[in-house]
């Protein structure tokens, strides 16, 4: 069963529009824009796509394919994890392109995070947050930041992290942001102006915080039989999904601190078939600084309750021993549900990624993070 | 009475008697009648033995603080008067967690996973009773 889907599929295609706060397209306009440069970056004509994911919230796949004009897809279907959707998506897309249901499969996310409702309004209506909102909200507790915070405050208490490691994960990401054309965060940021931001939740003060964006990314997931003869192949080596225990709430979870990533992780790097010293850069979702502390640990890059000291001394900085976010993050580039986080993977694989670009990448890893825990991890590797 | 801003519970068929209980001044807790495993928040199955059988027992309304956050940001219009507030995650002696509002002005700086805590019932409308903590004093 572990190399189920190890090498079977490639990332043939990747497409993004322009990242902002404020825009004048609409969500679908945003999600066929990043289509169709990852249609034609694939080489493919749009009909050729045979199958569609689009991302949980938001337009569905009807309107995607309307949209492009597609008139022989054979799968569609949602993967519902807030943020770890992305890369659980490529899991299904792997799947049933290694089933030989399709051939090439579109995953695509397009919103309006800044210009519609924000997150906040957002959480409240979604049904995966249903329990949240009987017994959480009457008494105060709402955003992300809210229900995250009491997490990292736990991990604070029983190991000692610290809000200089928060800032130092701020301060790498706005770094990487500042290199990328296509980021919202370019002016520096420091310690300082970290520590000095106004407190949200404590201990997470806004630059703790992602971004609320707009914009659309997308990417092809092909069979590898097609895939060798395209321009820039990165092969999929290992992908899947992990959940918490008592997923639906937080507060009810045996190990607050215990990820779904903790479970897909092992899984993943067997399927993948490399080690933690293989991976030459790391797009991590980042929610909020800490949740990056926590991820590190639950992907075994270190042990629980190391990950603060791990980030420290420029480590998971361009030139460090893990670069992280090479593109600046959901903290510093955009909130795209981490779409763009596989998208960067796959410009760091080619070796396009600029003056972000981390030098001789051969594999790397993208994780998703949602719906307050849901996991999510692909390692891909450089076609040779 | 002024207009109540905040928003109010809206229980489901599950849940309708852990809401019922407040009203009556009472914390009750959703109990396997199969197997005994006390769980939160309400639902049809016990995820030890997959019984659907239960019954409501009252909490002692004790427990130890498991971790917390101090809110700055008004995130809804109905409590921007009460901010920053503490919102804490507390483990009750039954062994489920609630997480709910810390009042009677505790400070951040002085709290720590283990703190003992008690739960203090607040009548929020004429309709709903909402279950709060503080400090042991």
């Amino acid at each position: 069963m572990a190399n189920t889907l190890n090498g079977k599929t490639a990332i043939t295609g990747i497409g993004e529009t322009k990242y902002s706060r404020g825009t004048d397209k609409s969500s679908i306009g945003l999600m066929l824009e990043a289509s169709i440069k990852a249609i034609h970056d694939a080489g493919l004509k749009p009909n050729q796509v045979d199958g569609i994911i689009p991302y949980c919230l938001g337009p569905v796949g009807e309107e995607v394919m309307t949209g492009l004009g597609l008139t022989d897809v054979r799968f569609s279907a949602q993967t519902p994890m807030g943020g770890a959707s992305p890369v659980a998506a490529l899991q299904c897309a792997a799947a049933v392109i290694a089933a030989g249901v399709c051939n090439h499969v579109l995953v695509v996310l397009g919103r309006r995070g800044y210009s519609d409702a924000r997150v906040t309004t957002r959480l409240a209506a979604m049904p995966q947050f249903r329990q949240i909102a009987e017994f959480e909200n009457p008494v105060g507790a709402f955003a992300p930041a809210q229900l995250y915070a009491p997490m990292i405050r736990r991990h604070m208490e029983l190991y000692g992290t610290n809000p200089d490691q928060f800032a130092e994960v701020a301060v790498a990401m706005r770094n990487h942001a500042m290199l990328n054309d296509n980021a919202i965060m370019k002016s520096p940021l420091t310690v300082e102006d970290h520590h000095n931001s106004r407190m949200i939740s404590d201990p997470y003060r806004l630059f703790d915080c992602c971004l609320e964006s707009d914009g659309g990314t997308a990417v092809i997931v092909s069979s590898s039989e097609y895939a060798k003869d395209t321009r820039a192949p990165v092969t999929i080596l290992g992908v899947g999904e992990g959940h918490p225990d008592s997923p639906s709430t937080i507060t009810q979870r045996p190990d607050m601190l215990e990820l779904g990533l903790s479970k897909a992780a092992p899984r993943v790097f067997e399927m993948a078939g490399v080690k933690h010293k293989d991976i030459d850069v790391a797009e991590i979702y980042d929610c909020f600084t800490g949740m990056v502390i926590a991820e590190i640990e639950d992907l075994g890059f270190c042990e629980k309750g190391e990950g603060g000291p791990f980030v420290e001394g420029g480590r998971i900085r361009l030139g460090g021993e893990l670069p992280v976010n090479t593109h600046g993050g959901l903290l510093s580039q955009a909130h795209i549900a981490g779409m763009n986080h596989v998208y960067e993977l796959v410009r760091q694989l080619r070796h396009e990624g600029g003056a972000a670009q981390v030098p001789n990448a051969q594999i790397g890893l993208v994780t998703g993070y949602g719906d307050l825990g849901d996991g999510s991890l692909a390692i891909m590797q450089r076609a040779s | 009475m002024s207009e109540y801003l905040k928003p109010l519970p809206e229980p489901s068929i599950d849940s309708q008697p852990f809401w019922d209980g407040l009203k009556e001044g009472r914390l009750l807790l959703q109990t396997c009648s199969d197997c005994g495993t006390v769980r939160h928040y309400p639902r049809p199955m016990c995820e030890k033995c997959q019984s659907m059988e239960c019954h409501w027992t009252e909490a002692t309304g004790r427990g130890q603080l498991y971790t917390w956050t101090e809110t700055h940001h008004p995130f809804h219009f109905g409590f921007k008067g009460e901010l920053p507030y503490i919102l804490a995650t507390v483990e009750l002696d039954e062994g489920v967690r609630i997480q709910t509002q810390l009042l009677g002005g505790a400070k951040v700086g002085d709290l720590r996973v283990g703190t003992p805590i008690e739960v203090v019932l607040d009548r929020a409308t004429d309709e709903w009773v909402l279950p709060y903590v503080r400090l042991v004093k």
